[in-house]
C-alpha cells in the first residue's frame, strides 16, 4: 500500500482517480486540479469530495438562502448569524440563546434508531459548539401511512432512538411534531432542535487563530463508522487489505457525549479555547478546513496522531470518518495543560494533533509525509455553487384549480361522528405513545412541553426568565402553494409561543425536499425561501440558521415539501404564562380571528384522500397584529389555545381533554366552523368579568373574535351533539397504542 | 445541615437534587465520584441519570467509584442515604438494598406523572409524610421494574419495608407494585419515581415530593 502523498501527486500526474464514485462531478474535478495546479492525493481527493458534497456546501440551496441575508428585518437581537454552527440571539439579563434545528433522515431511514440517535447527537453537538449549555431538544418527526409495515418498521425505532439518545444526554424533550403522509413512506423526516443557554461574553466561534497555537482533539476515538464513499477510494486506489466494509451510518454513545457536553463548559468556563468546532457531517475534514479558514488559514496537522479505534484506517478512511461525540479545539500553548487536566477529570481522550500556523495553507501530514497541502477556504467554503433549473410543476394548476369535494356533517350524529374521526386521526391522536418515551423533567426547567402549543424552559431561576419554542409545518399547503406555505408554517410557530405570552424573536428552520435535480422540485424549494424570507422581513424575525435535506424522494416521487419552521421566542416571567387549557368550569370561550371556507390542504380533505384547492393566503400583518393581542391578553387569560390542524374541532378535543373539563359551544355553521382550518384563529378562555377587556382588546388590534360557548361538564357539547369526555378521550388516546403496541 | 450529591459520570439529575435539598432547607453540597472525601456531610443522595451510560447493568460501575466505599461506611454507622432512580440502582448493586431493578415490562422508557402511596413514613427520608399519603410525581426510567426472590420480598413486606407503592396499573412490571424500600435501618432509602422533579408546581406536576427533603431536616433534629 503505498501513501499518495504530494510528492507522489506531482510526479503522477495521469494517475485515474475514482472522483465520480465519491461524488464529484468531472467539472468539478477539474476545478480542483486548477485549485491546486496538480491532480488532488487521495486524501485531498477525500477531503474536497465530502466538503464539496450536496450535505456540507449547500450547493444547490446557496443561491436561494441568500435571501434570508438580503431580506433580513433589522434586529438587535441577533449576535451571531448564519454561517457559523448555529445563531445566537440575546434574550436580555445578559444571557444569549442559541437554537438550531437539523435533519437526520437518510440515516433513519437505513437504521432508525441509530439514524435518530446521531441526529440528535449531531444538533446538540452543534450548540455546545457555540459556548452554551444545551438545555432542550424538539423532534419534529414524520413518517409514511401510519398502518403501513414500514412505519411500524421505522416509527419505533426513530422515537426510541430520539429518547434513548437525549434521554441519557440529560435534555429534556419539550415538543415536536408527529405527521403521517403516504410520500414519506421510504423517506421519513427525523429533524432535531437543540437549544442552549450561555452569557454573552461566553459565546465561542469556529477559528483557528494565532500561529503556535495548538489544535487539539478530543472525545471519541475515531473508527470506521459514517464513512460514505471512501471505502471505494479505499480499494480503487490502494488495493485490498485496507478496512472491510462498515456501516454508514454512524453509531451513537450518548454517555460519551454527556461527558463530553461536561467537559468542555468547565473547559469554556476557564476560557481555554480560542476557537472550537465539532466534528459532525465530513469529520476532520470539515473540522479542520473550516476552523483554519476561520483563521488565518494556516495550519498543520499530523493526522498519524488522531487515536484511533480501528488502527486499519488509512488516512483518507481518518479524515472522512464521521465518528461521533468529537470536538477540535484551537488553545494556546500556555493553557494547554489545564485543558488536559480536565480531560483527564472527565475520562476523556485528548490529544494535539497540530498547530495554527503564519501560513494559508492547511498541511496534514501522515508519518511525516504531506499528504494534503489546501487552501482551506476552497475546502470549506469555496465549493462549487449551482443555480440548478426551476419550473413550476405542473401539478401546481392542475390541484389548485379544482374545489374540495368532501362529505361534511349535518345532522347532530354527523358532528359527532366528524370530531370523533379527527379525535382518533393519527396526524391528530394524542402522541403519549410518543412522549412517553421522552423525559421532559430533567434539568428542572421544563414549564410547557408537548402537548402544549410550544415548549417552556426556564432560564434563570431568580429572575423566572425564560424561551419558548415551536417547530411546525404545513406540507399540505406548502404542496398547494409552497411559497404561501413558508408563510403560514412562520406564522404558525409564531403563533404557538405567543399564546403563551412569550414574544417571537428569531427564526431557524429545517428544509426538506426531494431531489434537487427535479426542476419541480427545485420550484418548491425556491418558492419556500422565497416565502420564508419574505415572512421574517415582513414579522421583523431574522433566520439565524438552518439545514436544508434534499434527495428524500423515491424514483419519481418526492417528499411533499417540507420547510419545518422553528420560531423562538422570550417571556420575561415563565410563572405568568398563558396555559394551554383551562382547568375549570364557567370560564367563558372566545374565538379569535374569522373563519372563512378553508378544507383546502385540511386534516378533515387528508382524511377523504383529497389534496387540491387553494392553501389560504398568509396575512401576516394579522398574525402580528393577533400576536400583540395575545401578549397583552395574556394578563387576563385563563387558557389560550391556537388552532391548527384539524381547526376548531381538534383545538376543543385538545383543550377539552387536558384538565377534563368539558365545554358547552354552539356554533352557527357547524360543518365549516368545526373543519376549517383557517390560519391566524386561537381560542381563549376568560373569566367572564374580562369579557369587556377582550372585547376591547379585539378593537383595539383590529381581530374578530365571536363567543363559542362556556366550559365545565363531563362532555364535549357543540349545539345537539354531546360528546362525553370518556369517550373522545378513549378515541383520542387509543390510536397510538392500537398502532404500535 | 449538609446533605451531599454525588455525581457520578452519566449523572443527569444531580442539579436538580440539590436544587430540592436547598428548597427543602438544607444545604447542598456537590460530590464527585472519583474523591474518596465525603466533605463532613449529614446525609448522601445518589441522583438520577445513566451513570457510565448503563450499558453494563445499572449501577454496577459506580458502585465501585471511590466515593461509595464511604458512602457504604456511612450508610452501616446510620448516615441517611437516598437513592432516586439510577441512584436506587447503584444502592441496589452496592448491596445496601436489596434486590435489582429491571427493563421496565413494556420494554420501553417511560416519563409519566404517577400516583404512589406513601406505606412507611418511618424512615429518614418519609417521615414528612403520613402513612397511606397518596402523592404525584415524575417517574421516568427504561429499568424501573424492582425484582428479587420471593424469599426476600416477604421479608421486606414483614418488616415494613416497602416505603412506596404504585397506586393504580403496574407502570413497570415491579413486584408487589413496590416504588421504594429501604433498609432494616431505615436510613437507606431507594425510590424509583423522582421526587426531587415534584417541589414546585411551575416544573412539576405537583410540589408533593419536596416531603423527601424535608424529611432529612426532621431526621436530622431527633
Amino acid at each position: 500500500m503505498t501513501l499518495d502523498t504530494v510528492a507522489v501527486a506531482q510526479t503522477t500526474p495521469d494517475n485515474v482517480q475514482p472522483f465520480a464514485e465519491l461524488g464529484l462531478k468531472p467539472d468539478e474535478y477539474a476545478r480542483i486540479k486548477e485549485i491546486l495546479g496538480r491532480r488532488p492525493t487521495s486524501s485531498e481527493l477525500a477531503m474536497y469530495s465530502v466538503m464539496w458534497s450536496e450535505h456540507c456546501s449547500y450547493k444547490s440551496s446557496k443561491v436561494h438562502l441568500k435571501q434570508f441575508g438580503e431580506k433580513a428585518p433589522k434586529s438587535d437581537a441577533l449576535l451571531v448569524g448564519i454561517g457559523e454552527n448555529a445563531g445566537v440571539v440575546d434574550v436580555g439579563q445578559g444571557y444569549a440563546v442559541t437554537f438550531k434545528i437539523e435533519s437526520h433522515n437518510h440515516p433513519s431511514f437505513v437504521e432508525p434508531y441509530q439514524g435518530a440517535a446521531t441526529g440528535v447527537g449531531g444538533i446538540v453537538r452543534d450548540i455546545l459548539t457555540m459556548g452554551a449549555r444545551p438545555i432542550a431538544v424538539m423532534d419534529p418527526l414524520r413518517f409514511g401511512p401510519a398502518d403501513a409495515p414500514d412505519t411500524r418498521r421505522v416509527l419505533p425505532g426513530i422515537v426510541a432512538g430520539v429518547g434513548g439518545y437525549g434521554n441519557c444526554l440529560g435534555l429534556p424533550n419539550i415538543g415536536g411534531e408527529v405527521t403521517f403522509d403516504e410520500t414519506y413512506i421510504g423517506n421519513p423526516l427525523v429533524n432535531a432542535l437543540c437549544v442552549g443557554v450561555m452569557k454573552h461574553s461566553d459565546i465561542k466561534l469556529a477559528k483557528a487563530a494565532g500561529a503556535g497555537n495548538l489544535v487539539v482533539l478530543y472525545g471519541a476515538k475515531t473508527g470506521g463508522d459514517g464513512i460514505g464513499g471512501v471505502s471505494v477510494l479505499a480499494s480503487e486506489t490502494f488495493g485490498a487489505g485496507g478496512s472491510t466494509k462498515r456501516p454508514s451510518v454512524q453509531v451513537g454513545d450518548p454517555f460519551v457525549e454527556k461527558v463530553l457536553i461536561e467537559c468542555s463548559l468547565e473547559i469554556f468556563a476557564e476560557d481555554l479555547v480560542v476557537g472550537i468546532q465539532d466534528l459532525g457531517g465530513a469529520g476532520l475534514s470539515c473540522a479542520t478546513s473550516e476552523l483554519a479558514s476561520g483563521g488565518s488559514g494556516g495550519m498543520k496537522v499530523a493526522l498519524d496522531k488522531v487515536p484511533l479505534r480501528d488502527p486499519s484506517l488509512s488516512p483518507e478512511e481518518i479524515l472522512m470518518s464521521e465518528s461521533q461525540e468529537r470536538m477540535c479545539a484551537i488553545v494556546e500553548p500556555n493553557k494547554i495543560e489545564r485543558f488536559l487536566e480536565i480531560c483527564k477529570k472527565w475520562d476523556v481522550t485528548v490529544t494535539v494533533i497540530g498547530e495554527v500556523t503564519d501560513g494559508d495553507r492547511l498541511e496534514i501530514t501522515w508519518n511525516g509525509e504531506l499528504i494534503v497541502n489546501v487552501p482551506p477556504r476552497t475546502v470549506a467554503h469555496e465549493g462549487p455553487v449551482y443555480n440548478r433549473p426551476l419550473a413550476q410543476p405542473a401539478y401546481i394548476d392542475q390541484v389548485n384549480s379544482q374545489k374540495v369535494n368532501v362529505p361534511m356533517p349535518t345532522t347532530a350524529a354527523e358532528i359527532k361522528a366528524a370530531v370523533l374521526k379527527l379525535a382518533g386521526a393519527p396526524n391528530l391522536a394524542d402522541k403519549s405513545w410518543v412522549t412517553a418515551q421522552y423525559d421532559k423533567y430533567v434539568q428542572g426547567n421544563t414549564i410547557q412541553a408537548q402537548p402544549d402549543d410550544s415548549g417552556m424552559v426556564r432560564l434563570d431561576e431568580t429572575t423566572h426568565l425564560g424561551v419558548a419554542i415551536s417547530t411546525d409545518a404545513n406540507a399540505n399547503w406548502s404542496y398547494l402553494n409552497p411559497y404561501q406555505g413558508a408563510k403560514l408554517a412562520l406564522a404558525e410557530a409564531a403563533r404557538n409561543i405567543a399564546t403563551a405570552g412569550a414574544r417571537p424573536l428569531a427564526v431557524t428552520n429545517c428544509l426538506n425536499f426531494g431531489s434537487p435535480e427535479d426542476p419541480g422540485v427545485m420550484w418548491q424549494f425556491a418558492e419556500s425561501v422565497r416565502g420564508l424570507a419574505d415572512g421574517c422581513l415582513e414579522m421583523g424575525l431574522p433566520v439565524t440558521g438552518g439545514n436544508v435535506s434534499f434527495y428524500n424522494q423515491t424514483g419519481s416521487v418526492a417528499i411533499l415539501p417540507t420547510p419545518v419552521i422553528g420560531v423562538l421566542g422570550v417571556i420575561q416571567d415563565v410563572r405568568k404564562r398563558t396555559p394551554m387549557s383551562f382547568k375549570v368550569a364557567g370560564l367563558e370561550l372566545f374565538l379569535l380571528g374569522d373563519t372563512e371556507e378553508d378544507l383546502a390542504g385540511s386534516e378533515w380533505a387528508f382524511l377523504h384522500g383529497v389534496r387540491v384547492g387553494q392553501s389560504p393566503d398568509a396575512d401576516l400583518a394579522r398574525e402580528m397584529r393577533l400576536i400583540e393581542l395575545l401578549l397583552e391578553g395574556n394578563a387576563f387569560f385563563a387558557a389560550a389555545h391556537d388552532l391548527s390542524q384539524g381547526g376548531l374541532s381538534a383545538g376543543l378535543t385538545e383543550m377539552v381533554l387536558r384538565h377534563n373539563i368539558g365545554a358547552t359551544v354552539s356554533l352557527a355553521n357547524p360543518a365549516i366552523d368545526l373543519l376549517s382550518e383557517t390560519p391566524g384563529r386561537v381560542i381563549v378562555a376568560i373569566d367572564a368579568s374580562k369579557t369587556s377587556a377582550l372585547e376591547a382588546l379585539a378593537t383595539k388590534y383590529n381581530i374578530a373574535i365571536s363567543k363559542l360557548g362556556t366550559t365545565g361538564g363531563e362532555s364535549l357539547t357543540i349545539n345537539e351533539s354531546v360528546i362525553p369526555l370518556t369517550q373522545l378521550r378513549e378515541t383520542h388516546t387509543s390510536t397510538f397504542p392500537r398502532l404500535f403496541g | 445541615m449538609r446533605v451531599g450529591v454525588i455525581t457520578f459520570p452519566g449523572t443527569l439529575d444531580d442539579r436538580d437534587a440539590a436544587r430540592a435539598v436547598v428548597a427543602g432547607g438544607a444545604e447542598a453540597v456537590s460530590l464527585w465520584h472519583a474523591d474518596a472525601d465525603l466533605k463532613n456531610v449529614d446525609a448522601v443522595i445518589l441522583p438520577g441519570g445513566f451513570s457510565y451510560g448503563d450499558y453494563l447493568r445499572c449501577g454496577a460501575i459506580s458502585r465501585f467509584a471511590p466515593v461509595m466505599n464511604l458512602v457504604i461506611e456511612a450508610a452501616g454507622k446510620g448516615m441517611p442515604v437516598l437513592g432516586i432512580c439510577n441512584g436506587f440502582q447503584v444502592l441496589c448493586e452496592s448491596h445496601l438494598l436489596p434486590g435489582a431493578l429491571t427493563r421496565n415490562s413494556d420494554l420501553h422508557f417511560l416519563c409519566k406523572d404517577q400516583e404512589i402511596e406513601i406505606i412507611n413514613n418511618a424512615t429518614a427520608w418519609t417521615s414528612s409524610y403520613k402513612p397511606g399519603e397518596k402523592i404525584v410525581i415524575p417517574l421516568k426510567n427504561g429499568e424501573g421494574s424492582f425484582q428479587c426472590d420471593d424469599e426476600t420480598l416477604a421479608k421486606l413486606e414483614d418488616q415494613g419495608r416497602v416505603i412506596a407503592r404504585y397506586v393504580g396499573q403496574n407502570p413497570n412490571g415491579s413486584r408487589n407494585l413496590i416504588a421504594g424500600i429501604t433498609n432494616e435501618r431505615g436510613n437507606v432509602v431507594g425510590l424509583m419515581p423522582h421526587p426531587e422533579h415534584a417541589i414546585d408546581e411551575l416544573t412539576g406536576p405537583t410540589a408533593q415530593g419536596l416531603g423527601f427533603f424535608t424529611s432529612i431536616l426532621n431526621a436530622m433534629v431527633k
